[in-house]
């Protein structure tokens, strides 16, 4: 017999068996514009052919571009589950808890990290800490850098859900470094100082900079004299810097991105005990459902404490025999790489043209899974109220989700993220078409 | 590196909460540098501080091969490769959670039903733990927990929620069961010093005893959490690792039939890592019958989901009725006869252990080889047991007991040979100690023996072709 929950906890007894502070606050966030987008795909899902009016999924950046690649090299790599082939048997690797992960795993992983990095930067499979996702990665390393209470300086826009992964159960603080389009968003001295002068005047002790390189939600790469001054700021200040670089293998160009290892290895690792690199393969590899992530940190207190707390969340070792197969199979990962950022590049530029022809300018980008597009000429007095209630037209009208910049804490009304890597063409090619229509309408009415 | 590192960390990352600086964490070295191999390494030490279920896997390995469709590496699965890639709703694969449910409820007899749309995934039992933790009290704010607990409990539920840990006394009086007085003198303790008391632990089967609670106790804890309006966690980890009766009570049967305790203060904790063997597999399990706790835990959860990719084989595999059928029966089947082995080899030695129904260890009375009853004693008869003996068993002050001698000793991690060398071992070490001890003090009160001493069985049954030259004892004396 089923146990019915009671509708509503009595008053007498909601007050005396409160749940934790952080159970009931709403620091995860899932209230935000961000989500409710979300809700009205799942309620209304777009199929070609079942449902071609419904709404078209552009809020979720997930990478689908590549996936024929990863089946192929299945094909070809399939065999018995239990065998054959595999660094240990079935047995071995459903014992295998060791919270250091899989030797082979992160040998795979430093591996494919120095490729995506063009060789430029070497990675040490000894300091790479495993994690069920970025999430957990940033969790994880915001517990062992920051005190409650403390901040983090995060370049803004930026993405939604560091809100809880950075804040929810750690108690720390968000203190944001408020980019605009002036410069193409980019972080500034000035900016950064300004961070830190609003943090401090608030009372709270900073202890790191986290950005996200390449960047969400601006689809663009940090310029390596940007990387520099944050790195030195990192060092004047005594604080730690973060670099998030889940879409590192999401750059369209490998030319164009610089990793903050690369400008380490310059320095000859001077100040690199202050820097941690966060990577998933979410994203690059499209494979979110396997909770994939790693810290990088070439400090080793850093190391060795995340290596115990990953014990809260580690990687299915199921799941780390397969892809330490996978990654090493140089073949597959060189032409993964390869193929998978040229193919980003043309969605994008599919993208952006339609944009354009519809009259739309988006931020210049060159990474990611999405693009930064600017509707600020739609709003008349440039109110974040504007952007929302554009961003709801969108959304019931044009039948599109898309997530608003307010979402993302963007200090300027008007801009919005949109995400192409996850459908087809065709369907890229009607979200465009519906843009287009759409901007036709407004133009006519005014 | 700069020696002002630590001063860059936070203070949860340069306290001690990990609990790796235990003195226990020696055992786990000592094997590690030089573990047993019965013919590369006869004389490294044997595990047995590790409580893993490694006796059945065969029919697990049997059952994957069998079953290549559930499996997204091979020919048969691949096709469903992209869609379980792409999975990463909080929520889990709609047959992972059924699947679970109705393994769950197998598991207790099917007396009671489990609603998938309660289960919510962790990083194993340690993500759940910690997730509830976070989920039900603030810092500050305490548990009351019996001992001896499994010593993982103090890094789970409060090294990053910052909660603490209030003991309920047990001892061997009873064979370690908590009173409803013992409770109270708790929850009063905390009262005394200001610490809000949010919820009780229990943990059945019991770490490290191998009991299961019985209906009393199980009635009297909810009629205290009740009475008190706190909550009350159940980690059901080893539920499916009982062998023999007493059988297995969940609390989800004796909430079923209590219709006056509020529902919204039980939760269940479950893993696959000790019933079915999977701790690489990091399947953890939060059960609320709490709305809000279910929604605020599956939020959570984002932090450490299961990876599609076992979901995928796990839905597949707890909905095989007939495999499970066999499973269950054949691994109670070898964990019985395991047991036993181990526990009537002590037995004729004269080593007693607690009667236990469940889980993958015994809980061993080494108290008449103590040079004292303090821990100091119990600490140093240890450090023989791992260095000269070479075993690592893990003492009871590990686990928060109250009474020194105890130790918790593994066996269903190994074959059934190294069982027999680490008895041979046992006996050696027990014998020295006999003969010492007409200059030591007289025996203390013991707990049940289950079949008397008979020195001259001994050789019969231990074969030990690895035993030591020289006693243990007399070196540790000198």
């Amino acid at each position: 017999m089923a146990i019915k929950p009671l509708k509503q906890p009595s008053s007498a007894s909601s007050a005396a068996v409160r749940l934790s502070k952080i159970a009931v606050s709403n620091t995860h966030g899932e209230d935000s514009p961000y989500f409710a987008g979300w809700k009205a795909y799942d309620e209304n899902p777009y199929d070609e052919s079942s449902n071609p009016s419904g709404v078209i999924q552009m809020g979720l950046a997930e990478n689908q571009v590549s996936f024929d690649l990863l089946e192929k090299y299945l094909e070809k790599n399939s065999s018995d589950a239990t065998s054959s082939g595999r660094v240990s048997s079935f047995r071995e690797n459903a014992l295998f808890q060791d919270y250091h992960g899989l030797l082979s795993f992160r040998k795979a992983m430093a591996s494919f990290m120095g490729k995506i990095r063009g060789g430029r930067a070497k990675f040490d499979p000894e300091r790479i800490v495993i994690t069920a996702g970025a999430t957990a990665a940033n969790e994880l390393l915001t517990f062992i850098l920051a005190d409650p209470g403390d901040a983090l300086l995060v370049p803004t826009p930026y993405y939604p859900g560091f809100d809880r992964d950075l804040r929810w159960r750690t108690g720390v603080h968000i203190v944001p470094i408020h980019c605009d389009s002036s410069n193409a968003f980019e972080i500034t001295p000035a900016a950064l100082d300004s961070a830190y002068s609003d943090a401090e005047s608030r009372g709270l002790r900073v202890r790191g900079v986290l950005i996200t390189n390449p960047s969400n939600p601006l689809g663009a790469t940090v310029k390596r004299a940007v990387l520099e001054h944050v790195l030195d700021f990192a060092s004047l200040k005594n604080i730690h810097l973060v670099s998030d670089e889940i879409y590192s293998g999401s750059a369209f160009s490998d030319a164009e991105f610089v990793s903050v290892a690369e400008v380490l290895e310059a320095r000859g690792g001077r100040g690199s005990e202050r820097c941690h690199i966060v990577y998933s393969l979410s994203k690059d590899l499209g494979l979110p459902g396997f909770r994939v992530g790693t810290i990088y940190s070439y400090n080793d207190a850093v190391v060795t404490t995340a290596r115990r707390m990953s014990s809260f969340t580690l990687i299915s070792s199921q799941t780390q025999q397969l892809l330490a197969t996978m990654l090493s199979d140089e073949e597959f990962t060189a032409g993964y790489i390869e193929t998978n950022r040229e193919r980003l590049r043309r969605r994008y530029r599919m993208i952006v043209d339609g944009l354009g022809r519809a009259g739309i300018e988006c931020l210049k980008g060159n990474a990611g899974l999405f693009c930064w597009m600017n509707l600020s000429p739609f709003l008349k007095e440039g109110t974040v109220g504007e952007e929302l209630a554009l961003w709801e037209c969108i959304l019931r009208e044009v039948k599109l989700n898309i997530s608003p910049g307010v979402s993302c804490h963007c200090a300027e009304p008007g801009w919005f993220r949109v995400c192409f890597a996850n459908m087809s063409e065709q369907t890229l090619q009607v979200a465009l078409a519906r843009i287009h229509d759409f901007v036709e309408r407004r133009r006519g009415n005014q | 590196m700069l020696t002002n590192q630590e001063q860059l960390l936070s203070k949860i990352a340069s306290n001690d909460g990990h609990g790796e600086n235990s003195a226990f964490f020696d055992g786990w070295k000592a094997y590690d540098s030089d573990p047993y191999h019965p013919t590369q390494n006869p004389n490294g030490v044997i595990q047995m501080g590790l409580a893993e279920n490694q006796l059945s896997m065969d029919l697990v390995e049997e059952w994957v091969r069998n079953n290549p469709q559930a499996s997204i590496c091979t020919p048969k699965g691949a096709s469903q490769f992209k869609d379980i890639a792409i999975y990463q709703d909080y929520h889990g694969l709609p047959e992972f959670r059924n699947a679970v449910a109705r393994f769950m409820e197998k598991v207790r007899g099917n007396r009671v039903r489990f609603d998938p749309d309660r289960i919510v995934m962790s990083g194993g039992a340690t993500g759940a733990q910690e997730t509830l933790a976070f989920c039900l009290a603030d810092p500050g704010e305490a548990l009351l927990v019996p001992t001896p607990y499994y010593p993982g409990n103090d890094r789970d539920l409060t090294w990053r929620t910052g909660i603490e840990l209030i003991p309920v006394v047990c001892d061997s009086s009873n064979d370690f069961k908590f009173t409803r007085d013992a409770l109270e003198t708790a929850f009063n303790k905390a009262q005394e010093s200001n610490t809000k008391v949010k919820g009780l632990l229990l943990n059945n089967p019991s770490n490290p005893l191998g009991t299961v609670l019985d209906r009393e106790a199980l009635s009297m804890a909810i009629n205290f959490i009740n009475d008190k309006n706190i909550h009350l966690i159940c980690d059901e980890i080893y539920s499916a690792t009982v062998f023999d009766e007493p059988g297995f009570i969940s609390i989800a049967e004796i909430l079923q039939e209590s219709p006056q305790t509020n529902p919204e203060l039980i939760h269940i904790i479950y893993s696959l890592s000790k019933d079915l063997g999977f701790p690489g597999f990091r399947v953890g399990i939060l059960y609320s019958y709490n709305d809000a706790v279910v929604s605020c835990a599956r939020k959570m959860s984002s932090f450490g989901l299961v990876s599609t990719q076992t979901q995928l084989l796990l839905a597949s595999m707890l909905s095989d009725e007939e495999f499970l059928e066999k499973f269950l029966a054949e691994s109670a089947a070898r964990l019985c006869a395991r047991r036993s082995m181990l526990c009537q080899g002590l037995a004729q030695m004269g080593v007693g252990s607690l009667k236990g129904s469940a889980g993958l260890y015994c809980w061993m009375d080494l108290r008449r080889l103590l040079k004292a009853a303090t821990f100091e004693a119990e600490m140093e008869l240890w450090r023989v047991i791992v260095n000269d003996v070479r075993i690592n068993v893990s003492p009871g002050a590990s686990f928060h007991c109250s009474e020194p001698g105890w130790f918790r000793v593994c066996f269903a991690n190994m074959d059934d040979e190294t069982m027999r060398v680490a008895l041979g071992r046992i006996s050696k070490l027990v014998m020295q100690s006999n003969k010492n001890s007409e200059s030591r003090k007289p025996c203390r009160r013991r707990s049940k023996l289950e079949i008397s001493l008979s020195f001259r069985r001994l050789d019969e049954i231990m074969m030990s072709p690895h035993s030591p030259m020289t006693s243990p004892l007399v070196r540790a004396r000198t």
